[in-house]
């Protein structure tokens, strides 16, 4: 009499969590961020499981079933570790050339905007006010980010 | 952000999000420092940052980082080659530290 196979299944619901859980947790840290190597171990972690469950339901079929319940979460899974590489190695690094971005030593052109007050800023007022004396700032951080939309 | 304070670096940071969504995502998160809206995305072609249809409802800026000194020179650039790549807060301080006065 076969019994259900469930490590197909298991190493199926890990390359979830794998996927799911850069996006969700170790996209904060900068140092699991950077490069995805826990989500990748995770990612091996769940294949290997799963070819384990795919080899006992294709060895002994007697004994285990679901044969194609466990090929189908294998072809799912690769997809899915598909879809994170390229997220992250094809489409993140996908960016536009920037050569006419200032340099150093150029002087970084001026601007107004709102801030989130609504309150007009000048680059050129907040360099103006920098300067070496204690108590003064010395330099103006411009981060541009992508925003929330 | 503490030590940006002592080491005398004052963060603004820029997007094409409306002053309105800046202002609930500082007051969300506590952040102190100055978040400027570029919805025209005017700064943010000048310095040749844009990213076309980067985001889901249109053009973005590419993450970026520029040091700027008291005579409004850059002292240091940072241009990511992957948006999931940003120096960390100790990347820069080791930045400042590093210029002369």
């Amino acid at each position: 009499m076969g019994r259900w196979n469930l490590l197909p299944l298991g190493g199926f619901i890990i390359v979830v969590a794998a996927f799911l859980s850069y996006f969700f947790v170790f996209a904060y840290f900068p140092i699991t961020r950077d490069f995805p190597w826990l989500n990748l171990l995770l990612f091996a972690v769940g294949l290997v499981v799963l070819g384990a469950g795919l080899r006992r339901a294709f060895a002994q079929p007697e004994r285990w079933f679901g044969k194609v319940s466990a090929s189908l979460l294998s072809i799912l899974s690769v997809l899915i570790l598909g879809l994170f590489v390229f997220y992250n190695f094809s489409l993140s690094a996908q960016l536009p050339e920037s050569a006419g971005a200032p340099k150093v030593g150029e002087k970084a052109p001026d601007f107004a905007l709102p801030d989130q007050d609504g309150r007009e800023v000048k680059l050129s007022e907040l360099a103006a006010a920098l300067g070496a004396e204690s108590g003064k700032d010395r330099y103006v951080l411009l981060v541009f980010y992508r925003g929330y939309w | 952000m503490e030590e940006f304070k002592q080491r005398g670096v004052r963060i603004v940071a820029i997007s094409v999000d409306s002053p309105a969504q800046n202002a609930e995502l500082r007051e969300k998160q506590k952040y102190t420092y100055t978040f400027l809206s570029d919805e025209k995305r005017e700064v943010v072609r000048r310095y040749d940052l844009l990213h076309a249809g980067g985001g889901p409802t249109g053009d973005i800026a590419r993450p970026a980082e520029f040091l700027i000194d008291s005579a409004g020179a850059v002292r240091w650039v940072n241009l990511t080659e992957n948006y999931r790549i940003r120096p960390t807060p100790e990347d820069v301080l080791k930045v400042v530290d590093g210029l002369a006065p």
